[in-house]
This record gives structure tokens, sequence and C-alpha cells, in this order.
């Protein structure tokens, strides 16, 4: 009974089961849930994971800078910016997939840098600096592909979005290369217990002496590169790059998919894999949504109950009145 | 003359400043007459009525020291709500009445959990946003024109509707957040809101009203909205919460809370229109808007930063 206790209090415990259900649910719903022909995998179950792969970079990012005390509103703008100039490059320049590559993840990389100079240097509120890059970004995404939709034809970028290696979609390939690095970055250095005793107490942390205007720019940074390599995958997936509508609204499904993930918004103790399973709850979600006969829209609905719900759970004050509830029936 | 240049009205009359000195500097760059006439500020205020009157509502929740992003939603709610209905021969009067209830039903059911739970305004206002969003599509997920009489008949009304709008909200505010024990208790709990529980303030009556009362003017513009354009339309407001935001931010309210006027918000919003109307009269292509106020939003935070600063050391 003292493991069971300890596995439902474990903090993947709630989203992992949430993700479950709905997976159960996609599998009863469709009528490819999973399925393996020419050595690749198909089926909706692949879907989640492929079309959720945006958010779930975003995610990685996004984590890092709410556990911070943070909050990064520009990552939609960003990817836009990214897949604006990385479609200007193979157009435009001619350019190899290589240096498209390294010029989308490099223009998010300074985006990043931008935002975490704003915080870090400049001492502004997270949510006004990265505000200012969510409303001129873009502005600035428009400017590159000189206010048209940028179109291109080069297989090896567009294997990006659409290509497989092993069997496995790409896309879900550099998520997993995402989570690996960052995780090993984050847990061999002493990166993790700065970034989260900045989130507890950014002054205490100062005194210290851990580097707060340095981490704190880095997390910003290691966002604007995940935003930008999103961006690389939205812009290979549809061969095209949309300034108005890449990644429009992605940031508050990262940010949602940070909270389920058992993220505080305050900031503090993070996990890059909670992250994770926020976006597939997130898209799970959307997915099964899509593939029921139910409209469309209520994909929203759902949202918003979902956001409301995990927000309760997480909050002391309602399970405090929860536990009392149950306390006082018997 | 001495309050003006006082260390608390001194921000406000320099972004005043700013106001003016925009509107000539644009003037003097076009060197086209057309600028300096009635109707570039009529259009001003009128294009920008309804977001003034949504940047007006989100001072009230910025001052409590929260942040509400379901106000664009709420805003084609009121639209397609009022469409809906009107087709089915309800009364004017009857649809805004729904339609301002339902956006005070929205706004207290937010400030409950916010109050209650001591859950973050941001996720809880995004909730009230997906949920506003979701269900006006699935009420309808395109446009609907509006022929009601009374509506076609607004636009010979002695003063713009989106104009008149912008006034009431104003002269409201001004009233709530000057002359009443509930203003005082919104920059007091925004200041401080440990302190105000010390004090023995209404805390959490304050926060449930601030977050119902954001939402009321949500839907007042709503219904302006519908007055202006005749229609009610899903993808009305998309992003308008970040603008209202904007606008508060460069009008010079602190988004930590406690400090700010309906007054800077109103000079905030001008500050956006003016630059809107600048790019189109320089025929400029229109995204150097989004850079445009994407600056001026830097350099206005950081100047506050520099005030805020010299005034912390004084």
């Amino acid at each position: 009974m003292a493991s069971l206790g300890r596995i439902v209090s474990s903090r993947h415990f709630w989203p992992l089961l949430v993700f479950v259900l709905t997976l159960l649910l996609l599998r009863h719903l469709s009528t490819d849930f999973f399925s393996i022909s020419d050595g690749r995998v198909y089926g909706s179950l692949v879907d989640v994971f492929v079309r959720g792969s945006q958010v779930m970079l975003l995610a990685l990012g996004m984590t890092l800078v709410i556990a911070t005390g943070g909050i990064d509103l520009s990552v939609g703008a960003v990817m836009a910016i990214s897949g604006a100039m990385s479609a200007w490059l193979l157009t435009a320049h001619e350019a190899s997939a290589g240096v498209a590559i390294a010029g989308g993840l490099g223009v998010g990389a300074v985006c990043g840098l931008w935002n975490g100079a704003l915080v870090a240097w400049f001492g502004l509120q997270p949510i006004i600096a990265t505000l200012i890059l969510m409303t001129a970004g873009r502005g600035i995404a428009q400017l590159i592909t000189d206010g048209t939709i940028i179109t291109f034809h080069h297989a090896a970028f567009e294997a990006l979005g659409k290509g497989y290696a092993l069997g496995v979609p790409i896309s879900v390939w550099l998520v997993l290369g995402m989570l690996l690095v960052i995780g090993a970055v984050v847990d061999w250095t002493n990166l993790r217990l700065s970034i989260e005793s900045i989130g507890s107490n950014a002054t205490a942390s100062r005194v210290a002496g851990v580097p707060v205007a340095r981490v704190r720019l880095l997390v910003y940074v290691v966002s604007g590169l995940c935003a930008g390599l999103a961006g690389l995958i939205n812009a290979a997936n549809i061969a095209a790059a949309d300034a108005n509508n890449a990644g429009l609204y992605l940031e508050l499904d990262a940010i949602l998919a940070v909270v389920i993930g058992g993220a505080a918004l305050s900031g503090g103790r993070f996990s890059l894999t909670g992250a994770l399973v926020g976006a597939l709850v997130v898209q799970g979600l959307t997915t099964t949504i899509l593939t029921s006969d139910v409209s469309v829209h209520a994909t929203r609905v759902v949202k918003a109950v979902v956001v409301v719900l995990v927000c309760l759970l997480q909050s002391p004050a309602f399970r405090a009145r929860l536990q009392r509830m149950i306390r006082r029936r018997p | 003359m001495r309050r003006l240049l006082g260390p608390r009205m001194l921000p406000l009359a320099a972004t005043g400043l700013v106001v003016v000195l925009l509107y000539l500097a644009a003037g003097a760059k076009f060197h086209d007459s057309n600028w300096f006439t009635y109707r570039v500020l009529r259009d001003l205020v009128v294009n920008n009525g309804v977001l003034g009157v949504l940047a007006i509502g989100m001072t009230f929740v910025i001052l409590s020291g929260g942040i509400d992003l379901s106000i664009g939603s709420t805003v084609a709610f009121v639209g397609i709500l009022s469409a809906t209905l009107l087709g089915q021969g309800w009364s004017p009067p009857a649809v805004i009445t729904l339609s301002l209830v339902c956006g005070v039903a929205l706004g207290a059911l937010m400030g409950w959990l916010v109050a209650s739970f001591d859950l973050p305004p941001f996720m809880v206002t995004l909730g009230g946003m997906f949920l506003m969003r979701g269900v006006t599509l699935l009420i309808n997920d395109s446009q609907i024109a509006i022929t009601h009489p009374t509506y076609l008949a607004s636009g010979k009304w002695p003063i713009h509707p989106a104009a008149g709008a912008w006034l009431i909200a104003l002269v409201v505010a001004l009233y709530l957040l000057h002359y009443t024990r509930f203003g005082r208790n919104i920059y007091a709990v925004g200041g401080s809101e440990q302190s105000a529980l010390l004090m023995g303030l209404p805390v959490w009556r304050t926060k449930v009203a601030v977050y119902a009362c954001c939402s009321l003017f949500a839907a007042f513009a709503g219904v302006a909205q519908s007055f202006v354009s005749l229609s009610g339309d899903s993808t009305q407001g998309v992003a308008q919460e970040m603008d209202a935001i904007a606008a508060v931010v460069i009008g010079g309210t602190l988004l930590t809370g406690g400090r700010g006027y309906v007054a800077g918000t109103v000079l905030g919003v001008l500050i956006l229109g003016l630059i809107q109307s600048a790019i189109i009269f320089a025929n400029i292509n229109s995204w150097w808007t989004r850079i445009g106020i994407g600056l001026l939003l830097l350099i206005f935070v950081l100047l506050q930063r520099a005030i805020q600063q010299r005034v912390d050391r004084q």
C-alpha cells in the first residue's frame, strides 16, 4: 500500500495516467492505431508523436525558463522567424540544407539571446521582455519573407519534417536528441541545481554565489534554440514559410505542457520528461478529438477544462479543501 | 501645475507629451496637410475605440497584480452570440444584457478560481481564453451579418459607437478607480496583498470583482465591436489581449501591480494607434507596425525601469 501511495503521489503519475487513458480512447476510435509496413511505423499513435514534436521541443526549452521563474511568450514568433530564415536561404541563396538549418537555428539562438539579455542584464520582467519579441517577431519574419509565403522544394531539408530514419520519423529523433543533450548537460553539471535555486529564490542564489545572470541568459538561449528547431520542422513539414501562421499560439500550448508536466509557474523544480509527457497529453487530446466525431472546436473547450483541473490539482489551497471535505464525510 | 510635475504624475505627463510629439513629428515628416485634419484624429479614436475599452478593463486586472488573457476571445464570443440571437429575433436590449451578464459570469468564475485557490492568473485566464474561443467556434465558426435596424441605424448616431463606448468606459473606470473604496482596494491589493490582508481589506472580494470587471469591459467592447462591424466574427479579437497589455504597459502601469493610471492606458492606446496611422500614411509595409510597436514597447519599458530605479534609490 505504501508503494502504491508513492506511485500515486509521484509527479509523473497523473499526466502519464491521463496520457495512457487518452491513448486507450484513441485506440478504440481509430482504425489504424499502430502498424509497421516497409520497416516504418504508421498509425494514429505515431501521429501523436509526429504532430506533437514541435510542442515537445518548445516545452523542453520552456520548462528550463519556467524553472528559473521566467516565461517565454516569444517562442511561436521565433518559430516563424527561423522558418522564414531557412526558407529565404534555400530560395534566395540556393543554400544547402546544412546552411539553411544552421541559419534557422542561429537566428533562434540570437532571439533567445535578445530575450535573455533583456531579462538577465536589464532586469525586465520575463513576461514583458518576451512580449516585445512576441509582438515584433512576426513582423521580422514578414520582413524576411517580404510579406509572402515562401515555398520551396528541397528534399534534404524537407526530410526534417517528413523523413524517416531507422523506421521512425526524423522529427521524433530530433526531440529525443534534444532531450538527451539538454538532460546530459543539466544533470552532468551543476546547472540543474543553479536553475532550481534561482527559481526558488534568486536573491539568495546570488548571495550564495550562483551566476544568476549567466544561467538566466543560457535558459533563454536554449529556449530560442528549441524554438528555432521547431520552426525548421514546421517549415519542412509544409515545404513553406508562413510568417503569419507558423507556430501561432504554440507558446501557450508549450506553457500548458510544462504545467501539465508538474512544474509550478512560480519556478523551482522541473522535469524534462514531465514536460514531454505534458506535450503528449495536449497533442493526444487534440488527435483523439480530431479522430472522433466531436467537432474540432471542442478541442479548445477540453483544453480549457484540462488547464483549470491541472492547476487546481497542484494548488495547496484546493488540496486542503478537498481533504477537509473527504474527512468530514464518513 | 505643481501636482502635474510631481514625481507621481510626471511619467503620465511625459507620456502625454510623447503622444503630441509623435503626432507632430509624423505630420512634419509627411509634408502632407491631410495629416492635420479632423478626419485623421477621428479615425484615430474610432479605429482604436474597442481596443481602448479592452485596455481600460485590463488596467484593473494589472493594477491588482494579475493578468487576463481571455478578453480577445470574449469579444469574439459576444459578437457571435449577438449576431446569432438577433438573427433569431431577440431584441437588442435583451442581447446586450445577456452579453454583459455572460462577461461578468466568466470574469467572476476566473476571479473565484484565482482568489479562492491561489491559482496563477496567467493559467486560469488562459483557460478562459480557450473556453471562450472554443464556445464561440462551436456556436458558429464563420461570420454572421447583423441586419437588425437598431444596429444599422448606429451610423446616424451623433457619436460613433466605438468612440462612445471608449468614453463611457473611461468615465466609469476613472470613477471606480479614483473615487470609490473598490478602487483604493485594487491599488492596495496590487501594491502588497499581504499588507492589504493585514489591514483588513476585503482581498478575496476585490480580486473576484476585478476579474468580473475586466470581463465586463471586454463584453462591452464586444457589443461595441458588433455595432461597428455589423457582424459577428469567430476570429475577431485574436491576439488583441496582447495589444491591450502592450497599451497598458506603455501607459505606465507596472505589471507587478499597485501603480498606474487609466489615463495612462488611454495614452498608450493612442500611441499604438498613432504608429498604425503613421505607417499607413507613409505607405510602408504593414509588418513595420508590429516591429514599431515592439520597439516602442522596449523603449518605454526600459525608460520606466530607469525611472523606477531612480525613485527607489531616493
